[in-house]
């Protein structure tokens, strides 16, 4: 129950877009010209710092040991964990009004899990159940309408906003099948273990992937921080719109005034 | 009279001829750049060789003072004359540097370059795939190409699964100088800082 209340309290902070500034003043989102404020900039940057060294003592050398192990084996478990979270993308895409994917999704779940042993293989995509793109409780929210809030920056998990952080608590109200029979539930099949694990491993696969492209941002960076902020922002709007569509993500007006030859 | 205006027709229609030649589709301009990048970086030479030789492509086939005007956002309203001139040799050094850096990591990159989208006059995005490798999955990436002057078309953009690296630089940038309150100076200095490392 009170987790309950803590949820709609900070969605209704949310839908209103009041929060409190820095120097602790209430007042309405400084939104302007489509950039997100960022409220907690002093505190963001001491979180980056933290998930910085975090990441360079025990993230990374995890990624590079994982990059180690057979390809096969790291494509199953990717395809294994992209299997599990469609229990999240599902009730979201229904919930997005897009129920044809929700119907897709459903059976490129049953398939893969089935067929494809727990999701290791994925033979949903050669029956022409592919193009899966992930949905979570913060990109419903965007899609009702609901704005951003200010950036944030999770311990461990990294870049967020304040709209996308408070919808993630739905994962653990309920909201997450995955999370229900694993650590919300008692059952014979799953424990605890197997919930933080696949969270963990999700972390890792995605390091493993972008390892050379991390450091190479890193490096030729004048300030990091704004550049993964930067980043992890225009990927969310990508992933709200749901399009790979440049024009439909990017503003060309800031490009039609450069002249140059 | 009959040879002179025969010879001017003849002369008209090679100039014709000639430009159709050099004139290419963004899409041919993106395959012949990714091309020649391949083939650098598929060199078995010293790294600092490869560098210059992606500097010198890079000069040709991109439009790096256009890409500083961009990134300097509206700071570029309100700066002085001379400050522009400054920036202009801070931000072009700038660039050759991380991109010669950020190139120089890939050993032999197969890219495909797929298709290409009329935006309007001055711009078409083209589209293309990084195949992927053993240590990294395929990845999209698409090029503004800038064709205000179709015979000399240029890079503006890289956009990379969606995300563009001239917006990312712009918001750096404004990072800088937004932290610095409004400094530009704070934004030169950390360039001067960078580019000498």
């Amino acid at each position: 129950m009170k987790k309950f209340v803590f949820i709609l309290i900070t969605y209704l902070a949310l839908i209103t877009n009041c929060f409190a500034d820095t120097d602790g003043n209430i007042e309405m989102s400084k939104k302007t010209n489509g950039e997100t404020k960022d409220c907690f900039e002093g505190l963001n940057r001491g979180v980056f710092a933290f998930n910085q060294a975090l990441d360079q003592i025990i993230i990374e050398p995890v990624a590079k040991g994982y990059r180690l192990l057979p390809s096969a084996f790291r494509k199953g478990t990717s395809n294994a964990l992209n299997n599990i979270s469609l229990v999240v993308t599902i009730p979201n895409n229904v919930l997005q009004g897009d129920i044809g994917l929700a119907g897709k999704n459903s059976a490129r779940f049953v398939v893969n899990s089935t067929i494809g042993i727990l999701g290791i293989f994925d033979p949903a995509s050669k029956i022409g159940l592919n193009d899966y793109e992930k949905e979570d409780w913060g990109q419903t929210l965007a899609t009702w309408g609901v704005g951003e809030g200010c950036y944030l920056v999770l311990p461990v998990l990294g870049p967020s906003t304040l709209r996308d952080a408070s919808a993630s608590l739905i994962n653990y109200s309920g909201g997450n099948a995955w999370y229900n029979i694993t650590v919300d539930e008692d059952t014979r099949y799953f424990s605890d273990f197997d919930y933080y694990a696949s969270r963990g491993l999700t972390g890792v696969d995605f390091r493993a992937k972008n390892i050379e492209s991390f450091n190479n941002l890193e490096q030729n960076s004048i300030d990091f921080y704004a550049s993964v902020k930067s980043l992890y922002l225009q990927d969310r709007k990508k992933r709200i719109l749901n399009s790979d569509e440049i024009i439909d993500t990017m503003d060309d007006s800031d490009w039609e005034e450069i002249e140059t030859n | 009279m009959l040879k002179n205006f025969t010879n001017k027709i003849l002369i008209i229609f090679i100039i014709f001829s000639l430009n159709s030649a050099y004139a290419q589709t963004p899409e041919e301009f993106i395959k012949e750049v990714t091309s020649k990048a391949s083939s650098i970086l598929k060199q078995n030479i010293e790294k600092n060789q490869k560098s210059q030789q992606l500097i010198s492509l890079a000069k040709d086939s991109v439009d790096i003072n256009g890409i500083g005007m961009y990134t300097l956002g509206k700071y570029k309203k309100i700066i002085s004359e001379e400050q522009l001139r400054e920036y202009t040799v801070l931000f072009n050094q700038y660039f050759l540097k991380s991109f010669s850096s950020r190139l120089s990591e890939y050993s032999d990159p197969k890219i495909n370059v797929i298709s290409q989208k009329y935006l309007n006059e001055k711009y078409t995005i083209v589209s293309s795939i990084l195949v992927a490798d053993d240590k990294r999955p395929e990845i999209k990436i698409d090029w503004r190409v800038y064709t205000k002057n179709p015979k000399n078309p240029l890079i503006r953009d890289l956009i990379i699964e969606g995300l563009s690296l001239a917006r990312t630089q712009r918001e750096e940038f404004n990072s800088v100088i937004n932290g610095a309150d409004g400094e530009v100076e704070v934004l030169f200095q950390t360039l001067r800082n960078f580019n000498k490392n």
